[in-house]
């Protein structure tokens, strides 16, 4: 089984730092976007298979570069966990309605990080 | 002597002559039968003796004369009297008796009108007594109104259903100053002010659909329909309105569902408002950043736990630790430093059915993008706590985008619920959008047509605490908006707003002020007596406004349904920007030390043309005074477009054989108090006074309106300038 490409998309140097080391122990591929056209260039360069997108980015939300993957068939492949510090429930109902696969409130556990991340990669995408 | 009834002088010649006649004929019957010699006899013996029968004629006349003339002063010299006695009586204010005289049967009659006099004093006394008591109610009643106003915190405004103003407090004035765009010049009284229009203080549309949704609340038999909203008035000040409104009694019976005004209660929000959105940002800041911060840490905290880490990781992961733990005590710091502040005040969302808000949409949306507009899966019994005009704004701006842009055919609206939230879709067929786009329709300023809004879709869901997104349904070829917006706290069921607790109307004031004063008809063919009048005078450095003088003091007055208020005044000195000549002081008392330093015309001309907004300009001599507003229309852009009347070509009209129509002359003639003449205010108020004073000598002359004021005035003016 090929090594499963993860991009990391998120302005905030801090927590990069982490989930970089943390996904690469995991064993996949990381490549890291700090805002939100560098993750849509790095999306449509590298076709990760999942994208850990952080909502509050500069230049593009995550709700922006969420909507323009959905809206581009080539990209369907690609799952989505949003990442966010903003807690409203409104904001999770928008992640999804745009087309999210999961949404994931900080902070949260690592662990509980990484198994989402196994379960969103083991699933098709229809 | 009193002059003889002339009836009796010829009653008497009358007797007189038939008296002569009868004699005549005596004679002429007699001397028929005579003979010849018999004639010539009598002839001979009535010859001699014919002065005796003149003088028998004559004493016969004079006994009738005086039977005659008793008869007459018996049956009609006594009733004349007592005629005029009994108009003395009718025409008293007084309780008056008639003196029994006359006749037995005028003695009867004189009973008889003083028993229907005595009826009429004891009724007049009766309904006198009642009506000082009703107005000492009144009067009661005001007092106690007056001073619960004054007690009040809140500014409180009255109006009627046209928006006319007719009651106020002292607190509202103060408001009003404080907004108003010169507060030296006229301290607010050109925008609040009895009779004047409160859309003139505040935003026309939002106070609009306010009243707008009020009467349909009261139509469909809400009790107690209020409605709430914010409004940014003038120097971007922030205005929380309230308002309630006021209904026709029906009696005993209940309340009418014809409103005839509305209350509203004023309270400037700017600060708390400034506050509230600082506090906003500090909270904001405190969550979102301090949960962004906790993430980093615990997923650093979680690195660290691995037993196999590298010192140059562990020690970056320590790093991380260390710097968010002091980013967020900082920011805690910051919060705990600001957040000792006050109430929390929020833009006021109101609890509406959601039908009914859908049902507004519809009509909105319908009436400004002119396409079908639909309703479809309406829940009917969701309640939504929404700031109802300004989602009106974003649906009305997203759906003309629509319709201009993407050539949009029809528009749908939905609205279910959605957990804890209420979801509301604006849907179209067809084109969908670029991300972009939808992006910066979320994001622009509203504008319609050539109106603009400060505030963005984007500001209106912010102010709701929803969201908002573009969404396609790809099945049903159908794209939308969807808004995510919050429901009212409690549901409240339907009809049970209806509160029965409360009396019917409050006691202690009697709104007889709500017979809308004019609406309907044009203000030329409005009766002079229903107008609003401002009238006003100039002092200027001279008579000649072309030659170069100016005006150095604007005095003004209001008159609202034929009542000088004199509370409401305009007084402000001008500088003229030259110096005053000598010789002009002594007139106006006006020194060239007084006027330095005041605002120039232009800063004072255009607060007198808000003061004297929706009124007619009435001035002693006006064309004048006009003259001198006219020459500096091009300079300050101000231009009264008002209707003008002149108290002098009127007073012309009303006395046209009056020799002079100086202010002076006319103030005594109608005994008005002259105090302060030739200060500007001084001679508006003595013009005001005039003024209601010829409006019901006009009407005498069949002068009743605008209209025919004006042409009889032109009609002087053109008589005046022949001679």
């Amino acid at each position: 089984m090929t090594q499963k490409k993860i991009l990391i998309a998120d302005d905030e140097p801090n927590i990069v730092v982490s989930l970089e080391y943390l996904l690469q122990r995991e064993g996949y591929a990381v490549s890291i976007a700090r805002d939100g056209q560098q993750a849509l260039d790095a999306i449509a360069r590298e076709a990760p298979d999942l994208v850990l997108l952080d909502v509050m980015m500069p230049i593009k939300s995550g709700f922006e570069v969420c909507a323009s993957v959905r809206s581009d068939a080539a990209l369907a492949h690609t799952r989505i966990l949003m990442l966010s510090a903003k807690g409203r429930d409104t904001d999770l109902v928008k992640g999804m309605a745009l087309g999210a696969d999961d949404y994931m409130t900080k902070p949260f556990a690592t662990r509980e990080l990484v198994a989402r991340v196994a379960e969103l990669l083991a699933k098709e995408r229809p | 002597m009193k002059r003889s009834d002339p009836r009796l002088i010829a009653a008497i010649a009358l007797a007189g002559l038939v008296m002569a006649l009868w004699l005549v004929l005596m004679s002429a019957i007699v001397w028929s039968t005579l003979g010849a010699s018999e004639r010539e006899a009598v002839g001979q013996v009535l010859a001699g003796r014919i002065a005796l029968v003149f003088v028998g004629w004559v004493l016969g006349l004079i006994a009738v004369a005086a039977v005659l003339r008793v008869l007459h002063q018996r049956y009609v010299g006594a009733p004349h009297r007592l005629l005029e006695e009994a108009r003395v009586v009718l025409a008293a204010r007084r309780p008056q008796q008639l003196k029994p005289r006359g006749t037995r049967e005028m003695q009867a009659l004189a009973v008889a009108v003083n028993e229907l006099a005595a009826q009429r004093d004891r009724l007049r006394a009766d309904m006198d007594a009642q009506v000082t008591q009703a107005s000492e109610r009144v009067q009661q009643e005001k007092d106690r109104l007056a001073a619960l106003m004054a007690e009040l915190h809140q500014s409180v405004v009255v109006c009627n259903h046209a928006g006319r103003i007719l009651l106020y407090n002292q607190r509202a004035r103060q408001a009003f100053r404080a907004l108003s765009q010169g507060p030296q010049l006229a301290g607010g009284a050109e925008l609040l002010g009895i009779g004047r229009s409160i859309y003139a203080a505040l935003e026309r549309q939002v106070l609009a659909h306010a009243f707008e949704r009020i009467q349909q609340a009261v139509a469909k038999g809400d009790a107690r329909p209020t409605a709430q909203f914010v409004t940014a008035v003038a120097g971007g000040q922030l205005l929380r309105v309230q308002v309630a409104a006021v209904r026709a009694s029906q009696g005993v019976l209940g309340r009418s569902t014809e409103v005839t005004g509305f209350v509203l209660m004023l309270d400037n929000v700017t600060e708390s408002v400034a506050e509230e959105s600082a506090r906003d940002q500090l909270l904001h800041g405190l969550t979102e950043g301090s949960r962004a911060s906790l993430a980093n840490i615990q997923a650093a905290v979680d690195m660290l736990g691995y037993p196999d880490i590298e010192p140059a990781m562990r020690e970056r992961f320590l790093g991380v630790v260390r710097e968010e733990v002091a980013s967020m005590g900082k920011r805690v710091t910051d919060l705990a430093q600001r957040s000792a502040q006050r109430l929390k005040t929020r833009w006021p969302l109101e609890d509406m059915l959601g039908a009914d808000f859908a049902a507004a949409a519809q009509r909105q949306l319908g009436a400004r993008c002119g396409c079908p507009v639909t309703l479809d899966a309406i829940d009917p019994v969701l309640w939504l706590k929404v700031d109802s005009y300004t989602l009106l704004q974003a649906l009305t701006y997203l759906g003309t985008r629509l319709v201009d842009e993407f050539e949009v055919r029809f528009l749908q609206l939905r609205l279910a619920r959605a957990g804890a939230h209420a979801q509301l879709d604006l849907v179209w067929g067809g084109q969908a959008m670029s991300n972009e786009t939808v992006m910066s329709w979320e994001m622009d300023a509203m504008r319609f047509g050539t109106e603009r809004t400060p505030l963005s879709v984007r500001d209106v869901v912010e102010r709701h605490g929803g969201e908002m997104w573009f969404e396609r349904e790809r099945v049903r070829h159908q794209a939308l908006f969807r808004f995510l917006l919050p429901l009212a706290s409690s549901q409240p069921a339907p009809g049970s707003l209806a509160a029965a607790d409360l009396p019917s109307r409050p006691e202690f004031y009697d709104f007889d002020l709500f017979q809308s004063m004019e609406e309907g008809r044009e203000l030329e063919d409005r009766p002079l007596a229903e107008l609003a009048y401002t009238v006003f005078d100039t002092e200027t450095t001279g008579l000649n406004p072309s030659g170069g003088d100016a005006i150095i003091q604007i005095g003004a007055a209001r008159i609202v349904n034929g009542k000088l208020l004199r509370q409401e005044t305009f007084d402000q000195l001008v500088n003229p920007g030259r110096s005053i000549s000598a010789e002009s002081i002594p007139i106006h008392g006006i020194s060239q030390h007084m006027v330095e330093g005041q605002p120039g015309i232009g800063e004072v001309l255009p607060v007198f043309h808000a003061f004297a907004h929706d009124t007619v300009l009435v001035a002693h001599n006006a064309a004048f005074d006009m003259k001198f507003l006219q020459l500096q229309e091009e300079a300050t852009g101000t231009v009264f477009r008002q209707p003008v009347l002149d108290t002098l070509l009127l007073s012309a009209v009303v006395h046209p054989h009056q020799e002079s129509h100086r202010l002076e002359a006319i103030a005594e003639r109608f005994n008005v108090a002259v105090l302060g003449r030739h200060t500007a205010l001084g001679d508006a108020l003595v013009t005001a006074e005039i003024w209601l004073r010829l409006i019901p000598l006009l009407a005498e002359q069949g002068i009743h309106t605008l209209r025919q004021a004006r042409e009889a005035a032109q009609k002087t003016y053109y008589a005046r300038l022949k001679y």
